[in-house]
């Protein structure tokens, strides 16, 4: 498969109070034309801040190293015209819809906006655009919800009503940004199938970012891990849950609650999940995992192959087939 | 089993906000040392329900009995609020919202013990250390103002919180939804450790079926203030009967699950 994104070696530093905070580290992940990748991690392993980087909406100040290289571009050296053309391409659709959208204009000025002013759509037909996106992500009724105000939909309503508005510029990509998240399961389940049809149907590209390793399995061609900045996993996306190679994802795996059994205790990772800049030198993951050992904290991991995946792990061969429910070796 | 052993009663229970029924004739019992759940989605009614049985709304109609003691109707003095305050406590989800951002866990500890039980400023200061032991804090972390703390830390100071007036029900209102998924794990095996070693009831409010399961002997489904579904929670979750619980469970990703639309997901089930 051709690539349509390619990060490498991405590394990312914030201005904050405090000086330069580096928030992710030596990240490279690829999606090709149509593949769905999941974006699996904790809070502060850089998830977001990867896909704000892929969209060059990182805040003033931050620092870039490394390439993202989006259908032949070079992403990170983009201005101007060529920036809001990159942005048409790859659309965002955030965790919360009403934080991203205006409360006091309608959802009909909402969803055409970038068509009238960036690509000269006469108004008639960006309504009749608009109407059509939104049945498109199962809205009955198009014209009335046009006329409507963000507050008078639902949360679940409004959120395919930021999926309609995202397909609108005809993107490639769509970076989903723990965008099922505050939904309700059954609406959860719901969105899921309609960018799921979309996919199919459009060959559209998909960075579905998500803490829940389950979903991410369930929809995506391929996951990535992340921890404290850093990528510590890819791999298959339905292979990862019952077969992980690094000991996060796995610790990951087997922390969540069964729906199906009761356990006697969950198997908790001790301590909480850090950020890049807060990380131990050697592994990062080192101080919270089961199988640490001293060379473990000595040395910076290096990401390889390993079974059609990559981990970054110096055990993994060691550990390959073991490293769920914490079995020691 | 022997009326005694109730803890929470709550009967004909109904909540009306304008014209919109909120809740409707909710009853269940829930035993000493059990755990029920009530699952649903947004505008189930779940969260009036909570709040009915910790006092922040009052019911439309029905009776809440609480440790033998009606709590239906609003207290009528100080004595009463806080008697009611002592016998049932509530975990709310978010953290970062619940705890006063000028106040170490310690200091809000010893307040909530200062007002119940009394005591000298040792025994009290005593009692919180056993109260962070319990939730799994070192002192460092009871000493420092909630800014400096993490969500799953937080989320302990407001369970310690919770205990200090040595409650027999602690209603758990998305406690831990809000968590990442490690964290979520120590604080559910926390809860389920104080639940053996105290003999306290939770009322596990929550739409993570996962959690339901672990946490949970006995779940309720609503929908739009209805109980459609109530059992024991593995059987519940292993063999739904009701179409919505059904939907509920289906719409839970795991190994082998796709997405559906709703018309198609109704024609499955």
């Amino acid at each position: 498969m051709s690539e349509l994104l390619t990060v490498t070696d991405l590394t990312v530093r914030l201005k904050m109070d405090s000086g330069m905070r580096e928030v992710i580290t030596g990240t490279s992940l690829s999606i090709a034309q149509g593949e769905a990748m999941g974006l699996v991690g904790e809070s502060g392993s850089g998830k977001s801040m990867t896909a704000k980087a892929i969209a060059r909406l990182l805040p003033d100040g931050a620092e870039t190293l490394g390439s993202v290289v989006f259908d032949g571009v070079d992403v990170l050296a983009l201005s101007g015209d060529e920036l809001r053309e990159h942005r048409a391409q790859v659309a965002v659709v955030f965790q919360d819809p009403r934080a991203h959208i205006n409360p006091v204009r309608r959802i009909d000025d909402f969803m055409t906006e970038s068509l009238r002013t960036l690509r000269n759509v006469p108004k008639g037909d960006a309504r009749t655009r608009a109407a059509t996106a939104l049945e498109e992500v199962g809205i009955d009724d198009p014209a009335k919800r046009l006329r409507q105000y963000p507050h008078e939909l639902s949360g679940g309503m409004l959120q395919r009503v930021m999926i309609a508005t995202a397909l609108l510029s005809e993107p490639r990509l769509l970076l989903a940004d723990e965008c099922t998240t505050a939904l309700d399961v059954t609406t959860q389940a719901e969105v899921m199938a309609i960018l799921d049809d979309l996919r199919r149907e459009r060959g559209l590209s998909m960075l579905f970012i998500t803490h829940d390793l389950e979903l991410a399995g369930a929809v995506c061609d391929r996951t990535t891990v992340m921890y404290a900045g850093q990528v510590v996993e890819t791999r298959e996306a339905r292979l990862l849950h019952g077969d992980p190679l690094h000991p996060y994802s796995a610790a990951l795996v087997d922390a969540r609650p069964d729906i199906d059994s009761t356990a006697d205790r969950l198997r908790a990772i001790p301590g909480r999940p850090l950020s890049a800049f807060e990380a131990p030198s050697g592994c990062r993951f080192a101080t919270r995992c089961s199988f640490a050992q001293d060379s473990c904290r000595e040395h910076e991991q290096v990401i390889t192959e390993l079974d059609g995946g990559f981990v970054r792990c110096e055990r993994a061969i060691e550990l390959r087939g073991k490293v769920r429910e914490g079995a020691h070796v | 089993m022997s009326e005694s052993d109730i803890v929470l009663s709550v009967s004909g229970l109904r909540k009306v906000f304008g014209t919109q029924v909120a809740v409707d004739d909710m009853n269940f019992e829930l035993p000493a040392g059990k755990s029920l759940a009530i699952v649903g989605e947004s505008g189930s009614g779940k969260t009036t329900v909570a709040r009915m049985i910790v006092g922040l709304e009052k019911p439309t109609a029905g009776t809440i009995i609480a440790c033998g003691r009606d709590r239906s109707k609003p207290s009528r003095n100080g004595a009463e609020r806080k008697l009611r305050g002592r016998e049932v406590q509530i975990v709310f989800q978010d953290p970062y919202s619940s705890l006063d951002p000028r106040q170490t866990g310690a200091d809000l500890v010893d307040e909530v013990l200062r007002v119940h039980h009394g005591g000298s400023g040792d025994e009290r200061a005593n009692r919180v250390a056993e109260l962070a032991a319990l939730v799994g804090l070192d002192q460092r972390q009871m000493n420092a103002m909630p800014k400096a703390l993490s969500g799953g830390q937080r989320q302990r100071v407001a369970i310690a919180r919770a205990l200090a007036t040595d409650p027999r029900v602690l209603i758990l209102d998305e406690s831990v939804a809000a968590l990442d998924v490690s964290i979520q794990a120590q604080v559910l095996n926390v809860l389920a450790d104080i639940r053996d070693q105290r003999g306290i009831s939770y009322v596990l409010i929550s739409h993570d079926l996962a959690v339901v399961r672990q946490l949970t002997d006995e779940a309720i489904v609503m929908q739009r203030g209805v109980v459609v579904e109530r059992g024991v929670t593995s059987e519940l979750l292993d063999n739904p009967q009701h179409p919505y619980t059904k939907l509920l469970r289906a719409s839970v990703p795991g190994p082998g699950w796709t997405p559906q639309r709703a018309r198609e997901r109704a024609a499955a089930v």
